[in-house]
């Protein structure tokens, strides 16, 4: 195995570890998830209509929320320790070491939210046409979202109120994912085709593969200067 | 020439020059628009005299636009050279660029409300412009988040480059969506579809919002770079 993948693998495995020893973050994440949806029933009424109306639109909210929640925990903690300066400073690309900490951070906090989303679904009374899509949507948009939120949380290294800033840098950069995120449930429930939307979704999480990392090293760059 | 006008004295020593130019471009493009458009141009056949909005409202528009594509790119040089000026045209660009996203905003809701029936709908174009407005605002508050204002200036200036990824969104939403918004009928490959009596006061006002901005411009990377060296100078006195 090439040396890259070894640094790659072992990252992983050093933020999986560390997410197990400490699990309180991803149980957080999770909790506020549920927490976040269970609201709604109770703010909008327990009618069974209108929950089924909104059930897509309030997940995806919540998973929104929760992944946005989850995010500022991503590099802040090695940054005060001084291990970023070291992952700056390793011969391996830090795009690639940006890419490694993602997943690591989708498996701790995205996977979680996917896991329990049909129970929430049951909850808000969702019809039975919508799960498999929720699922794939989620499955599909989540990890767009960690991508795109690594970026806000490597700018905000170091930053005086970093909490509000990171919402106000990355909630609106999250909104074209909760628009085909959405849509390919509601799609789903009215019988119509959801695959345009799920396709969409890839695209995304495609492009964000690609351009995302990129974004965030060169934020972790400055901030580690 | 990037180089020429890292120099803060020759960056000055030009805009002194163009600053009155475009001050007399702005009032007199902005006077002839509005005269034009106010009492020279016809009423619309469906849109009857409500259609004077467009005359503020789509060079709004397309200078929010203009505003932000040379924010990111005064950003990208400002981060690749470590241009001292350019960053200065970056943080001026700013809030110059949300005041017309919000003047886009709000003149195309007080239209909407008499064509569309309602302030907002949440179609594709108006949704990615108001996405466009919070993408100026987290630029000005992540430029002002830090103790070093260094470390504001690169991290503004990567995020105004990921937000460069709205600006096509926006310009195409109409034509990839079914929107209630009008598509592209200025800027089209066969021809504006717009009768020259109101193309003409529309491209004067939009001369003069362009002219305006530049003004600003001016005016604000001069208060900037003074500001710089009242900075410098306190910084040198409390060092004693």
């Amino acid at each position: 195995m090439s040396p890259f993948f070894q640094v790659f693998n072992s990252l992983i495995k050093r933020e999986l570890r560390l997410a197990i020893r400490h699990g309180a973050d991803s149980w957080m994440v999770v909790m506020f998830f549920v927490l976040v949806v269970v609201l709604f029933p109770l703010g909008v009424g327990p009618e069974p209509g209108i929950l089924t109306r909104i059930s897509a639109g309030v997940i995806w909210v919540a998973a929104l929320l929760s992944a946005m929640l989850s995010m500022d925990r991503l590099f802040q903690t090695d940054y005060e320790d001084g291990s970023l300066d070291l992952l700056v400073l390793t011969p391996q690309p830090l795009e690639l070491l940006v890419l490694a900490k993602t997943i690591a951070h989708w498996l701790t906090t995205g996977l979680p939210l996917i896991i329990v989303s049909p129970l929430l679904a049951l909850l808000l009374n969702m019809e039975a046409s919508g799960y498999g899509v929720l699922l794939a949507a989620l499955a599909l948009g989540t990890p767009t979202l960690s991508l795109i939120g690594a970026i806000g949380a490597a700018l905000i290294l170091g930053a005086r109120r970093s909490g509000v800033l990171l919402s106000l840098l990355i909630l609106p950069l999250f909104i074209p994912t909760l628009i085909f995120g959405v849509s390919a449930v509601d799609a789903a429930l009215t019988d119509l085709p959801s695959e345009p939307q799920l396709l969409i979704l890839s695209g995304l999480l495609l492009a964000g593969l690609a351009l995302c990392p990129w974004a965030s090293a060169a934020a972790l760059r400055q901030a580690v200067e | 020439m990037f180089n020429y006008f890292a120099n803060p004295t020759r960056y000055l020593r030009l805009i002194s020059k163009l600053q009155p130019i475009a001050m007399v471009v702005t009032i007199l493009t902005i006077g002839a628009g509005l005269y034009y458009a106010l009492f020279k141009s016809p009423p619309d056949y469906q849109q009857s005299e409500t259609v004077r909005m467009m005359y503020v409202h789509v060079p709004a528009a397309w200078m929010a636009m203009f505003c932000y594509v040379g924010l990111a790119c005064s950003s990208a040089v400002a981060l690749i050279w470590r241009h001292m000026v350019a960053d200065i045209v970056a943080k001026s660009t700013a809030p110059i660029g949300a005041c017309f996203t919000f003047l886009a905003l709000a003149t195309g809701s007080l239209w909407g409300k008499p064509m569309w029936g309602t302030w907002w709908v949440w179609d594709a174009r108006l949704t990615s412009v108001l996405i466009l407005f919070f993408l100026y605002l987290g630029y000005m508050v992540l430029y002002n988040a830090f103790d070093e204002p260094t470390r504001g200036a690169r991290a503004a200036a990567i995020l105004s480059i990921v937000g460069v990824i709205n600006v096509p969104i926006i310009k195409f939403s109409v034509d990839w969506w079914n929107t209630l918004h009008q598509p592209a009928s200025v800027v089209k490959m066969d021809g504006p579809a717009v009768h020259p009596s109101m193309l003409t006061p529309l491209l004067l006002m939009a001369v003069g919002y362009t002219a305006l901005y530049f003004w600003i411009l001016f005016i604000r990377t001069r208060a900037e770079l003074n500001a710089n060296k009242v900075r410098a100078l306190r910084i040198r006195q409390a060092e004693g």
